[in-house]
């Protein structure tokens, strides 16, 4: 299922891109024509934040997918998607800053601190923004095998993320899309995990008999 | 339409009103979801005739009346209050109803009576939300008598000179303005007088958070987050929270009570 050059490169990377943007130009054209509902100012912040983690889960999806599908060329979207993950992730969090806190810097320490799920949201930006400013090729190269290393961050910022969701949900109602993610992020980890515990248990088959129980 | 008109009451606002719109579509009533928009689009299933209240309790006179009965012997009047949400949003909603006090003196409550405790419908086939429990249910709320008395607070049975939609509590509903809304009880269809300060439902869930007063008050937070600022909906930039909301009038009653140990 590959899609044939230069179509992948001319067609259907753009229009993945292209859609990427829609949300932003969905909520544009929302605002624009009143139809946020009441409070649209929290619309934006929520579906901002929801986009973010979207994308995130987007890019974890990416190698698992290869592994099941053999569709290689998924990696070739996967710094774009991640980017649109960085992109709507500062679009949230300025929303956050400007739209909600109007830059007061005192109150936003004190929400900082006084809010779990503001903290734990900031701490998944804050890790967010080297992946980011490392994402070009130069960079890739200058980092070498650290490279590989410090983009493992993304699987501790995104659980970041789930729980920034997870906690923002004021009543135990509420939680039925934090719980989707999460139980969507812990397929794409737990894919992980299982490939590598598989990796661990074809090692363990090569010990000498002695070390097993027969 | 002169002779129709009314006396403006005194404690009305002169704000600009919240629109209807946004009054009738963003709304907590956990009873149809917990997503502000579940009450516009749920509250449909409510069956709001025929309806009766059960007054009980510490009192001459407890009975259980039809809604009719109820609201007989009072007139209706506006009220255009601000409504500040615990959740740190803010509305102005003119109300139709009559004082509370009024409908509360009929029963003659006896010297024992110390509190008032509201409830609100519990039925879920009619109010799906609370299939789940989201909340101790039914919903029920109090008062301490002199709130309860004071003029401010409100027996509500519309708004916008219409009557009161579902989704905002019809048929009828508490409003106390300088509280916290979800003071505020939705649909109710019990009135007991007593001796005892009453638990709540939020008071139950989450008794850090919710205190009984619940008084608007910037200076003290909610555990979870600052309470000195809202967003006034239709409005941009945040503004101040006022002290009780405003209704400076009502401090009094609580003179020589720590608003931070009572909050």
């Amino acid at each position: 299922m590959q899609v044939r050059e230069p179509y992948f490169t001319k067609v259907f990377k753009p229009a993945v891109f292209v859609l990427a943007l829609m949300p932003l130009v969905w909520l544009a054209w929302g605002a624009w024509q009143e139809e946020l509902g009441a409070n649209p100012i929290e619309t934006i912040t929520r579906s901002l934040g929801e986009w973010t983690l979207r994308f995130l889960l987007l890019t974890l999806l990416i190698s698992p997918l290869r592994r099941a599908t053999g569709w290689v060329q998924g990696v070739r979207l996967r710094r774009m998607l991640g980017l649109f993950a960085f992109f709507y992730g500062t679009l949230h969090l300025f929303s956050y800053l400007w739209l909600d806190q109007f830059y007061d810097w005192g109150e936003i320490w004190k929400d900082i601190l006084k809010r779990p799920f503001i903290t734990v949201g900031m701490l998944a930006f804050l890790l967010m923004t080297p992946l980011a400013l490392t994402s070009f090729k130069k960079a890739m190269r200058k980092l070498g095998r650290n490279w590989q290393r410090l983009h493992t961050l993304i699987y501790p910022l995104t659980m970041l993320g789930a729980l920034h969701f997870w906690w923002l949900a004021e009543s135990k109602s509420r939680l039925a899309m934090p719980l989707l993610y999460s139980v969507l992020l812990a397929i794409l980890l737990g894919e992980r995990v299982f490939r590598w515990l598989q990796k661990k248990g074809a090692w363990r088959l090569e010990l000498p008999g002695m070390l097993r129980r027969s | 339409l002169p002779l129709m008109a009314q006396a403006k009451s005194t404690f009305s606002t002169d704000e600009e009103q919240t629109p209807y719109k946004d009054v009738t579509t963003y709304n907590n009533f956990y009873e149809f979801g917990t997503d502000k928009s579940d009450p516009a689009e749920y509250a449909g299933s409510l069956q709001t005739s025929p309806w009766s209240v059960t007054v009980d309790g510490e009192c001459e006179n407890p009975g259980k009346l039809t809604l009719e009965d109820l609201l007989k012997p009072h007139s209706t009047e506006e009220r255009i209050y601000r409504l500040r949400c615990v959740e740190g949003w803010s509305m102005v909603i003119p109300w139709m109803g009559f004082p509370l006090a009024d409908l509360l003196k009929r029963f003659n409550p006896t010297s024992k009576a110390k509190y008032v405790r509201f409830e609100t419908l519990f039925d879920p086939k009619q109010m799906p939300g609370q299939q789940r429990s989201v909340l101790d249910w039914p919903y029920a709320e109090g008062l301490r008598m002199d709130e309860a008395m004071h003029p401010l607070t409100f027996m509500a049975t519309g708004l916008y000179g219409k009557n009161l939609p579902n989704q905002n509590g019809a048929p009828l509903r508490l409003v106390v303005p300088w509280k916290y809304g979800f003071k505020s009880i939705k649909s109710i269809v019990k009135i007991s007088f007593l001796e005892q300060q009453p638990a709540t439902s939020w008071g139950r869930s989450a008794p850090g958070e919710y205190g009984f007063y619940s008084n608007v008050n910037p200076e003290v937070d909610h555990p979870r987050w600052s309470q000195k600022r809202e967003r006034r909906i239709g409005e941009f930039r945040k503004r101040e929270t006022l002290m009780f909301n405003g209704y400076d009038q009502v401090a009094s009653l609580y003179s020589g009570l720590d608003l931070r140990k009572n909050f």
